[in-house]
């Protein structure tokens, strides 16, 4: 029988859906029959969900404009 | 290096063109990734000054070494590990008092344990403005530990894969592989008292 622990230690494979079959038959049954693992896992794919893809914010100009500056020299110096 | 129409053009043709001193392609490279970087800078230091720093000797140490790139990795699993490395250089150099590795952790196997268990609602963070959901989940990333940190924000934001991570932070496919599960739930923990259904309580578990 797999417990909470077996099932918390293989949940981000199981999110990621790089398990076998077997074992993921397994971790889906316990689910069913675990509120709580299912809470947690339900709640753990929405945590990635929401982070994935969140573009960066721009980068602030006065930042972008001292990057390009100092890449410009640089490029120039190696390029001489 | 004026914005040009490179913006379709295939990353390591990029990478050729720059190594042949076209600096105009090095320009489209940076400004592919510079948004990145400087965002994984901003999670490791936490310090807005470091962040500028490690965005500027990242693509200045880019430029410097482009002939060791060898184009069997992507480009910026490359040059995260540049911006990684530099990261927690400043992280050392603040914190003097202690090191901070991104190997060295003790594994007590005790952040796993999950403290709150309660059901999201549907959708939870359209109830929030663009500002407030962005700023909870970067204060929640922000707390976790540095090493699980970069994990999380290569793996879950910037979407590399396990083995990509793990060759640009250096580390062991099954130490991304932990460290990425304790970094997530954690911030499902921290994220739960935002997103969590309401009128469900939390009961102690485990």
């Amino acid at each position: 029988m797999l417990t909470c622990k077996d099932f918390l230690s293989e949940l981000s494979d199981y999110l990621d859906e790089t398990i076998d079959a077997e074992l993921r038959a397994k971790l889906e049954r316990h689910i069913t029959e675990c509120p709580n693992c299912w809470v947690i896992a339900d709640t753990t794919r929405k945590t990635i969900q929401i982070y994935k893809g969140m573009e960066p914010y721009p980068i602030p100009p006065d930042v972008e404009s001292r990057l390009m500056q100092a890449l410009e020299k640089k490029m120039a110096a190696k390029h001489k | 290096m004026a914005v040009s129409s490179l913006a379709g053009i295939d990353e390591s043709a990029l990478v050729v063109q720059s190594r042949e001193g076209d600096t105009t392609a090095f320009g489209e490279l940076v400004r592919r990734y510079e948004g990145k970087i400087f965002r994984l800078g901003q999670h490791v230091t936490q310090n807005r000054e470091d962040a500028e720093d490690v965005l500027q000797e990242t693509f200045m140490k880019a430029y410097e070494h482009l002939d060791q790139f060898k184009g069997d990795s992507k480009f910026y699993t490359w040059i995260v590990r540049i911006a990684v490395n530099q990261a927690l250089m400043k992280l050392r150099r603040r914190k003097t008092d202690r090191s901070v590795s991104l190997d060295e952790t003790i594994d007590t196997g005790e952040d796993m344990v999950v403290r709150e268990i309660a059901a999201w609602g549907e959708d939870p963070e359209q109830q929030l403005s663009r500002e407030e959901l962005g700023g909870i989940l970067d204060t929640a990333i922000d707390s976790l530990e540095p090493l699980y940190r970069s994990v999380f924000v290569l793996r879950d934001i910037d979407e590399l894969s396990t083995e990509e991570t793990a060759e640009a932070l250096g580390l062991s496919v099954p130490a991304v592989k932990s460290r990425l599960l304790r970094a997530r739930l954690q911030l499902r923990e921290k994220l739960t008292r935002f997103f969590k259904r309401k009128g469900d309580d939390a009961f102690a578990y485990m």
